[in-house]
């Protein structure tokens, strides 16, 4: 099935192999109706309207400022409005090393978070632990802390792979289903979806 | 230097002087060390301690002290061993030169070297709960894993402190007292620019006392270049002060160059330092942008941002990425400029100098601008030279302290251009510095311009043939460049190996962070924000 999204057309995106199986599973046990369409709306609202952390720790965040200001421009997206609450604010785009001081705090913002929230890793650092893998105090990949949902490589990624990034996650969000606790469980466990656990939640 | 040598030896009979590297280099003991400071400083005018540089070498612990002639601009470094290496104790020098305190600080961080009377010996970068010395060549990684669980707040500190008789004990102090209201400001926090803590003690509106908390970004670089060959260890200058990658990366290879003895083509060494410009004006603009935003400016924020999109093209066409460059390399640099580079920055300069105006007419003459930065967070020119304020910040008071003036590097001293200082010390004129910083790099950069169109050719040689694999001679190297916020110093110590035995960065904003408790005393809470906006430090650069 195709997921749609507007800002950015099916066949421009180089990895539909991985949202097609994504869909495939979670459909896998057929949708009621009337959950169905309440989760298309919902769907609809969130991956449209999402709300970014300002959460930068290194040179990512001044790549994500490039992206707030007037030529990269992410308010054209619904991306716009960055707030600085964690209860404000839809999804944590984690731009920059996070080391064992930090770790604790990053992991406690996210907790302040309120549903549905997302993480986009963001930056080698985020992802790996980067160029500071070798570090006596780097978390080697935020994951390590806090689910993600997006890895976004590159040190710091371009504006422009920030969007693709931002676009994957709203093609992820248009597929979720909110009513069926689905994606609550992957959140919680830090498990792939698979066959299994959808016939565990059944 | 033989009349340095004379001096010295007159102050202090058990100080060995050695003049045979770059600068001269003033071995003393621990005993003497503290009276051979205070000498140093109020008789042969050393007034700055650029830096402080923790060491271990085979057989004890000890640091480096750089020091800086104000009148002069020399510079002199000390060798000071500890004399035990089972606890190795060291005495302060932060009641002579008060940049000293974090400094010292760091040095017992990563060495656990003590500082006799030092007032405040806590840890700086890394979690107070944490185990061991991490830059001691027998730490072992896995006594710290992952923790996360919160840190406790650290309210109690201590002093080590010595009787006639030279026996050390440990005195346990408070950080605040009890009946003082603390507000927690950070780590996560718009307008720390990263993440940065501070904890202040408010009397009413009215900051009494700041307590800074650094190391939410630490990530142990100088560790980390220990097991590196000295190409490799050009990529993390750039990510320390990401705002003046280009000047970093230059001043690495500065040092590196120094000490192999290469010489560097002209074309090269001229490409180098229209980047460092550029990178100077991208950087003031952000600096802009960000304290316009955090007075409540947003759209002077978007004017900066506009501009320094034009830089960004820059670097991408030449360098290929926006951020990160990776351009300078030891000997050179990696590849001759695009093609158009020059219509590029010409066209730059033009845009940004119509934009600067544009800028004043916006912001600077604003009636809110003025009333929140005039007179608000001053520091004098005593200060600043106490705790070595340097770029910017440092010249708002006063002080000229521009390294491309004092001590020319590079090709500086072919160019045209005026070292910009203010008076007051204030919000107001740090910010006006770097807007006047601005047009003088727009000022250089068309010299530069000429100068690149008379006398390169496209194509031209522009690195000599450096193995991958380069072996620095035995001995220490010390260089120093002006970089967007003030003076960058690196510190390469090696034993003639392919890898370093010891690298220290020393930071312009790790200085910065000194001074907001000053800057911030008896002035309101909302002015915090205004202060620390108009210090503009970069909190990776701090913690490294």
């Amino acid at each position: 099935m195709e997921v749609k999204i507007k800002s950015m057309k099916h066949e421009n995106f180089k990895d539909n192999e991985y949202i097609d199986n994504l869909v495939e599973q979670l459909r896998a046990g057929g949708t009621n109706i009337i959950v169905g369409k309440l989760d298309q709306l919902m769907n609809w609202g969130v991956s449209n309207s999402l709300w970014p952390l300002c959460f930068g720790t290194s040179c990512c965040a001044i790549e994500f400022m490039c992206l707030g200001a007037a030529r990269y421009d992410m308010a054209r997206y619904g991306f716009e409005v960055a707030r600085n609450s964690p209860r404000q604010a839809d999804y944590i785009m984690c731009q920059g090393t996070i080391n064992y001081r930090m770790a604790p705090a990053l992991k406690r913002l996210y907790e302040q978070m309120a549903e549905p929230k997302y993480v986009i890793a963001c930056g080698s650092c985020t992802v790996s632990g980067g160029p500071f893998k070798n570090s006596y105090c780097v978390v080697k990949g935020v994951d390590e802390i806090i689910p993600v949902d997006v890895y976004l490589p590159g040190c710091p990624p371009r504006p422009e792979a920030f969007f693709y990034a931002l676009m994957q996650l709203q093609r992820k969000i248009k597929v979720q289903k909110y009513f069926g606790g689905v994606n609550r469980k992957e959140k919680l466990e830090g498990i792939k979806y698979d066959s299994e656990a959808m016939k565990e939640t059944k | 230097m033989a009349e340095i040598q004379d001096k010295i030896t007159k102050l202090c009979p058990q100080a060995q002087v050695d003049t045979t590297g770059e600068f001269p280099l003033v071995t003393v003991p621990d005993a003497q060390w503290h009276d051979l400071a205070r000498a140093l400083k109020t008789q042969l005018h050393y007034d700055v301690l650029s830096a402080v540089v923790g060491m271990e070498w085979p057989d004890a612990f000890g640091c480096m002290y750089y020091l800086t002639n104000t009148s002069t601009h020399e510079l002199l470094h000390v060798k000071v061993t500890a004399p035990a290496r089972e606890n190795p104790r060291l005495h302060t020098v932060c009641d002579l030169w008060p940049v000293a305190n974090f400094q010292e600080r760091e040095v017992y961080d990563f060495y656990g070297i003590v500082f006799i009377g030092h007032p405040d010996m806590r840890r700086m970068f890394l979690r107070n709960d944490w185990v061991g010395y991490p830059l001691r060549k027998d730490y072992d990684p896995a006594s710290n894993p992952l923790r996360l669980e919160d840190e406790t707040n650290e309210d109690y500190t201590c002093r080590w402190v010595e009787d006639e008789n030279g026996n050390v004990k440990k005195v346990d102090g408070k950080v605040f007292e009890d009946d003082e209201y603390v507000v927690n400001v950070g780590p996560q926090h718009p307008s720390t620019h990263g993440v940065m803590r501070y904890r202040a003690s408010l009397d009413g509106e009215t900051v009494k006392k700041i307590d800074v908390v650094s190391g939410y970004i630490h990530r142990g670089i100088e560790k980390m270049c220990e097991s590196l060959t000295y190409p490799q260890m050009l990529l993390y200058t750039e990510r320390m002060d990401y705002m003046a990658a280009h000047i970093n990366r230059h001043c690495m290879c500065m040092c590196v160059e120094k000490a192999l003895g290469l010489e560097v083509p002209r074309r090269a060494e001229l490409i180098r330092l229209m980047m460092d410009e550029l990178m100077r004006l991208s950087s003031h603009l952000l600096s802009y942008g960000c304290l316009t935003m955090d007075q409540g400016a947003t759209t002077a924020f978007f004017y900066g941002f506009r501009e320094r999109e034009l830089i960004y093209d820059i670097f991408d066409r030449t360098c290929g990425a926006r951020m990160s460059m990776s351009y300078s390399t030891i000997g050179g640099v990696v590849a001759d400029v695009h093609e158009d580079f020059i219509k590029d920055v010409r066209n730059a300069c033009d845009v940004i100098e119509k934009a600067l105006k544009e800028y004043h007419k916006l912001f600077t003459g604003n009636v809110i601008a003025v009333n929140r930065m005039t007179g608000v967070g001053i520091l004098s020119k005593e200060d600043a030279i106490a705790y070595d304020i340097t770029g910017p910040s440092g010249r708002a008071s006063g002080w000229h302290c521009d390294v491309r003036k004092t001590n020319p590097y590079s090709l500086y001293n072919e160019f045209d251009f005026d070292e910009i200082t203010y008076e007051n010390g204030d919000s107001m004129d740090r910010y006006m510095v770097r807007m006047k910083e601005m047009e003088q790099c727009i000022k250089i950069l068309r010299q530069a311009c000429d100068k690149l169109e008379a006398e390169g050719i496209q194509g031209e040689y522009i690195a000599p043939k450096v193995p991958k694999v380069m072996k620095l001679p035995a001995g220490h190297w010390y260089q120093q460049v002006e970089a967007s916020r003030g003076a960058f110093g690196v510190y390469i110590e090696s034993d003639g190996n392919t890898k370093p035995v010891r690298v220290h960065f020393q930071s312009p904003c790790f200085n910065l962070i000194g001074v907001v408790d000053l800057t911030c005393r008896d002035n309101l809470i909302a002015d915090l924000i205004t202060i620390t906006a108009s210090l503009d430090f970069v909190i990776p650069d701090i913690d490294r």
